[in-house]
């Protein structure tokens, strides 16, 4: 139940400390374009970011530098691996 | 996707699959707790490259799978209302409970609106202004802010016919309470990504100290899988537990302050009742008396029927880890995804679902 995924954003409406004016980002994933609401978002994104969207509200905006840490780890983790264990 | 394919690189897969091997150096048991990643798990194949010596058993996160009966009893009972008109996630529909399920009390008149999202539900609430909008809330940490910010949208937007059946719960009191058992021995965590990206990572840090747990926050992709349930071994094969992060990309060490501050605002500690871990202190949340115009158990004035759970029905055992499927007496006998018994085989994320999905009888 706990599904998120990863959405770009195109479009903001609304600011981060008024929560009487819709607070809705545009988000866009594979060609599927979708509004979502940016209320408990932990921090406002800008366009060109991607948010991690579940059930209609982004909950978190990615932190880009966070994921290539992630797989350049992963990458050295897997490229220091001896060849006879690969068989 | 972006941010999902890079995760699921085969070229990465295979060398980590040989370093999860490695890492293994003496028996290790590991709980995912999370449902979506005991999905995650299967889908990718991930249980049967599992090195010797490594146990993974599922735990209590699948929120469906973990509503008691009496839960069930009383949102069927809702349904059938004559004023009110309920919103659910589409997992509930076909979970049991005393007297048959939602779905059956659909076929008998109620009206029941599957929504993908509780925002959809002020939508509802507009379309049929004579009845009452009743959502009705099962879920953990990632859902609760959202339905926290729909109740204070109904208020802003001065929306009356919407109200909230609250069985939302919170994830470290029932950890705990598993905990506590010392019959389920385990080693380590692999903690859920989602709820953890509300909560933070720094919440395993009692755990570690107080139950010397290893505990390591994973995404969903094959790549995210397999690196966490290294470091789990790692962690073990040291025996040097501590909590560490491999979804930085979605999870800080602190929590989200603005979904904490939202769900802080309409929602306050509860006890809980939990399917097969009964009434559990602190573990629930329920909505604040300010905000009781939004609460569907003060406008319906509801009480909550003691209810028992069906016979021979082992998910209280599965959720807790102490059984698997195939030890139930009723798992693919008369219990299956087209005719279940027991919530863990109707949720997508249930256990049962999971082994009969994929196969697994042992």
């Amino acid at each position: 139940m706990c599904l998120a995924i990863p959405m770009q954003v195109t479009k903001i409406e609304g600011n981060p400390d008024d929560f009487t004016q819709n607070q809705i980002a545009t988000v866009d994933a594979d060609g599927i374009s979708k509004e979502v609401r940016l209320d408990v978002v932990d921090r406002w994104p800008t366009v060109g970011e991607y948010v991690i969207v579940h059930a209609g509200f982004a909950i978190h905006t990615l932190e880009a530098s966070e994921a290539e840490a992630n797989i350049k780890l992963l990458r050295e983790m897997a490229s220091s691996m001896p060849d006879e264990l690969l068989r | 996707m972006k941010y999902l394919d890079e995760f699921r690189d085969k070229t990465l897969a295979k060398p980590l699959v040989a370093e999860l091997k490695r890492s293994v150096t003496k028996p290790l048991r590991v709980m995912e707790i999370c449902g979506s990643h005991t999905m995650a798990i299967f889908r990718n194949g991930i249980r049967t490259i599992l090195p010797d010596g490594y146990t993974l058993i599922s735990g209590p996160g699948c929120p469906v799978c973990v509503t008691s009966a009496s839960h069930m009893d009383t949102f069927i009972s809702i349904s059938e209302h004559p004023r009110v008109r309920v919103a659910i996630f589409g997992d509930l529909f076909r979970v049991p409970g005393t007297h048959g399920s939602l779905a059956n009390a659909a076929a008998r008149g109620a009206r029941i609106d599957i929504v993908y999202s509780p925002m959809d539900a002020l939508d509802l609430a507009l379309r049929y202004p004579d009845d009452l909008i009743v959502f009705l809330g099962v879920g953990f940490e990632t859902t609760t802010p959202g339905i926290a910010a729909t109740i204070l949208a109904a208020k802003n937007r001065k929306i009356t016919n919407f109200a909230v059946f609250s069985t939302q719960k919170v994830m470290p009191p029932p950890l705990m309470a598993l905990l506590d058992d010392p019959s389920l021995k385990i080693d380590g965590l692999l903690c859920p990504g989602h709820v953890s990206s509300i909560i933070g990572a720094g919440a395993y840090q009692p755990l570690v100290e107080k139950y010397n747990l290893a505990c390591v926050v994973a995404g969903f992709e094959t790549t995210d899988l397999l690196n966490g349930l290294i470091l789990l071994a790692r962690q073990v094969a040291l025996g040097q537990p501590k909590v560490e992060n491999t979804y930085q990309r979605v999870v800080n060490w602190e929590s989200n302050t603005r979904a904490a501050k939202m769900v802080d605002e309409i929602f306050e500690p509860a006890d809980m009742e939990w399917r097969g871990l009964g009434v559990i202190p602190g573990s629930g949340l329920a909505i604040r008396s300010e905000y009781a115009d939004f609460d569907a158990e003060v406008r319906l004035g509801i009480t909550l029927q003691e209810a028992k759970e069906a016979k021979g029905c082992r998910c209280g055992e599965i959720l807790k880890g102490m059984s698997i499927p195939p030890q139930c007496p009723l798992y693919k006998t008369k219990c299956t995804p087209q005719s279940p018994i027991g919530p863990c085989m109707v949720s997508s994320e249930g256990t049962c679902a999971a082994y009969y999905k994929y196969g697994i009888d042992q």
